[in-house]
């Protein structure tokens, strides 16, 4: 797909497409939330002959009646020299939803499509292919299910040559599988796996992109730990991916992006853990973010953000797991790569730093990399990524709390920070702030001193404005008690009330 | 909101060159913290997060408009280069191409995986192997008659069966196969049911309420030793040859080295007999 497709240039207001963008990420967003987010990928020609609208979006064709839809159909039936001509007006009438829902209505029409589909006139069977591709890529389950005759020939031209019908094929397939799970419990009969194995040995850059497309859909899919991710397992597949992930930065950057979100699925199948572990999947993408954050130039070229984001959710998943793998990289250098990473995307792409902040929490579980934070002078760079989001603030304070947690020694170093932390206290999350006074906390036990400080810096008056939060009102007022207490007495917890000189 | 850079320390990139530092000294593992007093609760963590995770769904969405193609994307377009027209160099082939795609796609679907004997494609050398087998080797067929012989055509399943259609059976309930595969025609011909004389309905308005359903125009041959007569549907030229105008249309045995623009090698799927 890289390097293949236009992009539209929007030609409206700038402010209107910005408006209109931000709409349409919000009811992704709610589509999300509902687990209905459903993506497809659509191959098409980008000529310039392509009418393009107002906004830049293609003109689709208007539907045609039912009379209209049966004379399309008609004519890639006749055989003529036309024969050609007719399907690419089908294949352009099919863009519309509407006309895909009557076509595959018709008796006979995906029959004969199949026939098209599987003859040995190369351009007759390109040109069938497109018509199916697109309706691959209605969003009505019964095109797909109606689409289900076509599957075994699909697989079948997926050990072809031709790497252009390949690609095609892939991506009709990928289509199909994301949307109905009767294709799906098909295709896995079929031998959809296999075909997959093999095929992934290909050194095409462009079928190895659109396969890594049809199995991150397939993963995807509900049913995928139970029936999907263990045939996966039991392939050559992972070890492919792994390989085709970690060499994405010279080629094939496609490719990787793909197989990291399939790596990405695979691991939340909670399965797969001690296979991907025994591959040597920490340290092979460890060192695939050293590589990538030691080239990365400031601004960060567009795309890299789709392979940084899945590789950091792998390793922080499986850092996460059961299998006792937390000591295989203790690897300094990775906590240099993950904030270099964090500046270059930063700016065009804030939903890399909770993400980033993410990993860096299950880092922090370890002495060693609270340590090394400290040692490499990382402090100030995570204290700046508080402002981000309240996600990013809750995730810097908890790392924090995870140094912390680690005793005086390194509570000591984070006494510089007090003045920047308390501006946290005043942020409007309320589970932000609640991770802000558990780090004060672990302070104030740790390096009596810093209570001192706190009141001194005005912070008697950021903790008393949450008195009155049922959340916070508890830790709040347990703070207080130890900050009034003077510095050098036993700090004997909170449980103990003082004489307070403040009423 | 603008960010500002991170303040990171000068000299990090280059701290990446070097190698990883010394491995720490096996310490002895630290005894457990005490737990925290309430109402404090804080215990580092590790988090493992779902599919469907609050915190990954902006990059979920992100990942979303990617495939929906609306995000720039690395590199620049591919020109796919024009060249200027050039036809097939299979001796016999005179379909002509001006992209390389389409040349390499109708040498992979005609010329590629052609059978020696017999001059039937393929589309996969598997396939075309499993043909050579089944249907010019006649050691496989003595072998066929004492054991099972007929493999299976599904990757990774190893069943094999005494006969082709046992294994199209299994192809069907086992794989969910369609019963009509165009690429597992048995060996012998017999005029079945599927002889419908639709082709001569080609061209011909059909009524819309035909209740019988339209078998396909281009019904698979079933296999036919020797060149075949058919053709009917009169496949469109690449460039049309002034040469031949009489191409379009035929009915006469027709010897398999005259090409009308389709390749000399036949498809697997003969044109059907026009009636």
């Amino acid at each position: 797909m890289w390097g293949r497709r236009g992009r539209w240039a929007g030609r409206g207001g700038a402010e209107e497409l910005r408006a209109r963008r931000r709409e349409r990420e919000a009811a992704l967003r709610r589509a999300r939330r509902q687990e209905q987010l459903v993506s497809k990928r659509l191959l098409r020609e980008d000529s310039a002959a392509e009418e393009r609208g107002r906004d830049g979006a293609e003109i689709v064709p208007d539907p045609l009646s039912e009379d209209e839809v049966l004379e399309l159909l008609r004519g890639v039936q006749r055989g003529s020299e036309d024969r050609k001509r007719s399907l690419s007006r089908l294949r352009h009438a099919l863009q519309n939803k509407d006309t895909q829902q009557k076509f595959v209505r018709l008796v006979g029409s995906i029959r004969t499509l199949v026939g098209l589909f599987t003859s040995s006139l190369a351009d007759v069977q390109m040109e069938a292919a497109r018509c199916l591709h697109e309706l691959s890529h209605s969003s009505d389950p019964a095109v797909a299910e109606a689409c289900l005759p076509v599957t075994s020939y699909l697989l079948t031209y997926l050990s072809g040559h031709s790497v252009e019908f390949t690609e095609l094929c892939l991506y009709t397939l990928g289509n199909l599988v994301v949307e109905s799970e009767a294709v799906r419990k098909q295709l896995l009969p079929q031998g959809i796996i296999p075909v997959l194995a093999s095929c992934i040995q290909s050194p095409h850059e462009a079928v190895l992109e659109g396969l890594g497309y049809v199995l991150s859909q397939l993963l995807q899919a509900k049913e995928a730990p139970t029936e999907i991710v263990p045939l996966v397992l039991d392939s050559v597949l992972p070890q492919h991916m792994l390989r085709l992930v970690c060499s994405g930065l010279k080629a094939g950057t496609g490719a990787a992006v793909e197989f990291a979100w399939c790596l990405h699925y695979i691991v939340c199948s909670h399965i797969a853990d001690a296979a991907l572990l025994s591959l040597g999947t920490l340290p092979a993408l460890t060192t695939l973010l050293l590589d990538l954050a030691s080239e990365i130039p400031l601004d960060a070229p567009e795309g890299l953000e789709l392979l940084v984001c899945p590789v950091l959710r792998c390793l922080s998943n499986l850092l996460a797991g059961d299998t006792g793998c937390q000591g295989q990289i203790r690897d300094e250098r990775l906590l240099v790569a993950l904030f270099l990473i964090l500046q270059s995307f930063l700016q065009q792409h804030p939903f890399i730093v909770q993400e980033g902040l993410w990993l860096l929490n299950n880092l922090t579980d370890e002495p060693f990399f609270c340590s090394a934070l400290l040692a490499l002078d990382l402090l100030p760079a995570l204290l700046q990524l508080l402002p981000c989001s309240p996600m990013a603030a809750e995730l810097v304070l908890t790392v924090l709390c995870n140094i912390a947690e680690k005793g005086p020694a390194l509570c000591r170093q984070l006494h510089q920070a007090l003045p920047l932390l308390l501006p946290a206290l005043a942020l409007p999350d309320p589970q932000a702030v609640g991770q802000g006074l558990e780090l004060l906390h672990l302070l104030f036990l740790h390096c009596p001193e810093v209570a001192a400080d706190f009141i001194r810096q005005g912070g008697q008056q950021a903790l008393e404005q949450h008195q009155s939060s049922p959340v916070l009102q508890e830790r709040a007022r347990a703070l207080l008690d130890m900050a009034r207490q003077p510095p050098g007495a036993s700090a004997t917890g909170p449980g103990h009330s003082t004489v307070s000189a403040f009423p | 909101m603008a960010m500002l850079p991170l303040p990171l320390p000068p000299g990090l990139r280059r701290r990446l060159q070097e190698g990883p530092g010394p491995p720490p000294p096996p310490a002895p593992p630290p005894p457990p913290p005490p737990p925290p007093a309430p109402p404090f609760a804080f215990t580092p963590r590790r988090l493992r997060l779902g599919l469907h995770h609050p915190l990954l769904e902006d990059g979920d969405v992100h990942r979303h408009l990617y495939l929906q193609g609306v995000l720039t994307s690395l590199a620049e377009v591919a020109e796919r280069p024009k060249v200027s027209e050039f036809s097939c160099h299979i001796s016999g082939c005179c379909q002509v191409f001006d992209t390389l795609e389409g040349y390499e796609h109708h040498y992979n679907t005609l010329h590629r995986n052609v059978c020696s004997f017999c001059k039937r494609s393929f589309p996969s050398a598997h396939l075309l192997d499993v043909h050579i087998l089944e249907w010019h080797d006649s050691l496989f067929q003595i072998m066929a008659e004492k054991q099972n012989m007929y493999k299976c055509l599904v990757e990774g399943c190893v069943e094999k069966f005494k006969s082709s259609k046992d294994r199209k059976d299994h192809l069907v309930t086992a794989h969910l196969y369609p019963a009509d595969f165009r690429f597992d025609r048995p060996r012998k011909v017999k005029s079945g049911p599927c002889h419908v004389s639709s082709p001569a309905k080609d061209g011909a308005s059909v009524p819309m309420d035909v209740s019988v359903e339209m078998s396909e125009p281009f019904q698979v041959d079933p296999m036919e030793t020797g060149p075949s007569e058919n053709v009917e549907i009169p496949h469109p030229p690449a460039s049309p040859d002034p040469a031949t105008p009489e191409k379009r249309f035929y009915k006469s045995r027709i010897p398999s080295t005259i090409c009308f623009g389709q390749g000399a090698a036949r498809g697997f799927k003969g044109p059907r007999k026009k009636v």
